[in-house]
């Protein structure tokens, strides 16, 4: 019962809303969203609804708007118009449930902290101000660190790692979390064979567990066996939905962007 | 003479016992606040405090005011001044630094020159660590254990903000809060600092060791005590210097600073080029 009292006492002293548990990971209704100083929106009236334990892809050009949903989900973004709901509450309202996994180069990955150290901060939601790691806070990172397989890189500075190690430490803390709803940024972008591997499997066990996950992702080849769901988006509006096919509006649109490659 | 007098015969006199133990407190406290100065890049803005709280300095000093309270008062208005100048970005962040940098320092000289006793200023502009009073001491000494104590209990937010700002504000802490909070930090150091080597060159006393903690480690709390160690050998160093050579404390206090620096960075350029040859 500590536990579930120290959940709701999360950093700033914001405690959170009480949400019911049949709320959807994420509802977005006409949602508008502008990044600040920018004059056009970066989203235009999206309407989605991710329910809770879902595996739903984020798939388009660069620009296309994946990553200001993303981000928006996490609380980092204002809302302009619409409404945009994480479990049922406001989003950034809920700490510890909502993981958020930026692209790797929104990191210094040249400050002095062990990939350790880095993991064991997603603990920091559950800990609050004034509490240093407990026993079981490392334990859960080192958890972590298995299971993605860079327990043995622990104790490096996290500069050390390779572009895909830093991602697998990336989500290792977020799993360090706990969190209900992963909303992972590229997650498998100019990644090695291996942490590609180590990360599906990883998403298909979260599933397997309950949770909920989001990504942004380029990579069209592994739609239908990685997700459950696909949303198309092109210039700030979801175009198309749905993992069995690409779309034909979208895989036009792409094609013109010259980044990608539609295989379906 | 022999190397034991040296060291030991300058403090047979208080003062020099005072000033040792100032040199040692200021130095330790700016070393440690400045690893985030260095990790952060914040360089800019740490020399920005340490010129801004001179008109601080001068005002109180006209108005027979406590001159810590001044110089405090003007270094935290300068640190809200800077978010609030920079806050809707029409103007860069370094820009307002820039402006009110200058602005407070020039307002500063001014204000010296309208009174015409330029040798109490040059105290405030370089340093005059033996005359520190067994009262300013004590105040060195409680500005110190506060900024231990906040680095102690902020220690996690204050490293994540560092690294990975957005993580941070994603599980709801606020960086720019937290930020605020260093620079509130670093004004109180630079108080103190501004004692030991005058407004010009307090900032060398966030940087330098610092950075030479960072050619050495990569570990924060590591680089945390080396950077606290080389600034307390560089205070008392530079404080001996200065009294057998009879040049000026603050500089001398600075110069060794830079020497540790200079010797480290050899020494790690010779380790590398040994390196790169080896494979």
């Amino acid at each position: 019962m500590n536990t579930a009292r120290r959940l709701f006492l999360p950093y700033g002293g914001r405690r959170a809303a009480g949400s019911p548990s049949d709320a959807p990971a994420l509802a977005a209704q006409d949602l508008c969203v502008r990044y600040p100083g920018a004059d056009q929106p970066a989203l235009r009236d999206v309407t989605i609804m991710v329910p809770a334990g879902a595996r739903v892809a984020l798939v388009g050009p660069n620009g296309a708007g994946k990553s200001t949903l993303l981000k928006s989900a996490a609380g980092l973004l204002p809302v302009v118009g619409g409404s945009l709901m994480v479990y049922g509450a406001r989003p950034g309202s809920l700490p510890h449930r909502v993981a958020y996994l930026a692209q790797r180069g929104e990191l210094d990955w040249n400050f002095p902290i062990s990939v350790r150290r880095l993991v064991v901060a997603g603990r920091y939601p559950h800990l609050g101000w004034l509490r240093w790691p407990a026993r079981e806070d490392w334990r859960k990172a080192d958890a972590a660190l298995e299971r993605l397989g860079i327990r043995d890189l622990a104790e490096r500075q996290i500069g050390e790692l390779s572009g895909g190690q830093q991602q697998r430490a990336l989500l290792a803390r977020a799993l360090a979390q706990e969190a209900d709803l992963l909303l992972l940024d590229e997650p498998l972008n100019a990644v090695d064979a291996a942490t590609r591997e180590v990360v599906s499997t990883v998403l298909r066990d979260l599933q397997r567990e309950g949770k909920t996950v989001v990504v942004a992702t380029h990579d069209l080849d592994r739609l239908q066996t990685d997700f459950d769901d696909a949303l198309f988006l092109l210039d700030g509006q979801v175009v198309a939905r749905g993992a069995g096919q690409a779309h034909p509006h979208y895989a036009r649109a792409s094609q013109l962007n010259g980044r990608l490659e539609v295989t379906a | 003479m022999n190397p034991f007098d040296w060291v030991l015969s300058p403090f047979q006199y208080n003062f020099m016992r005072t000033a040792a133990l100032a040199g040692a407190l200021v130095g330790a406290t700016c070393a440690l606040l400045g690893v985030y100065v260095v990790l952060r890049r914040m360089a800019f803005i740490g020399d920005a405090l340490a010129h801004t709280v001179l008109p601080g300095l001068v005002i109180a000093y006209l108005n027979r005011w406590n001159m810590t309270g001044g110089a405090l008062a003007a270094g935290i208005i300068t640190a809200l001044g800077i978010g609030w100048l920079s806050r809707r970005r029409e103007i860069r962040e370094d820009t307002a630094i820039g402006i009110l940098f200058t602005g407070m320092f020039a307002l500063g000289i001014l204000l010296m020159s309208a009174v015409r006793s330029f040798r109490d200023f040059s105290h405030m502009l370089f340093g005059y660590i033996i005359g520190v009073t067994d009262d300013q001491l004590r105040l060195f000494a409680a500005l110190a254990l506060v900024i231990i104590v906040v680095l102690v209990l902020l220690h996690k937010e204050l490293e994540l903000t560092s690294f990975d700002p957005i993580h941070a504000q994603v599980i709801g802490l606020r960086p720019d809060a937290l930020r605020y909070a260093l620079l509130a930090l670093m004004a109180l150091a630079v108080v103190g600092a501004i004692q030991a080597v005058g407004v010009v060159l307090t900032s060398a006393l966030l940087i330098v060791p610092a950075a030479t903690a960072s050619l050495l480690t990569k570990r924060l709390p590591a680089m945390m005590a080396l950077a606290t160690l080389i600034a307390v050998i560089s205070s008392l160093t530079g404080l001996l210097v200065s009294y057998h050579l009879d040049v000026a404390s603050g500089a001398a206090i600075v110069l060794i600073c830079i020497a540790i620096f200079l010797l480290v960075w050899v020494i790690r350029t010779i380790h590398e080029c040994r390196r790169t040859t080896q494979r």
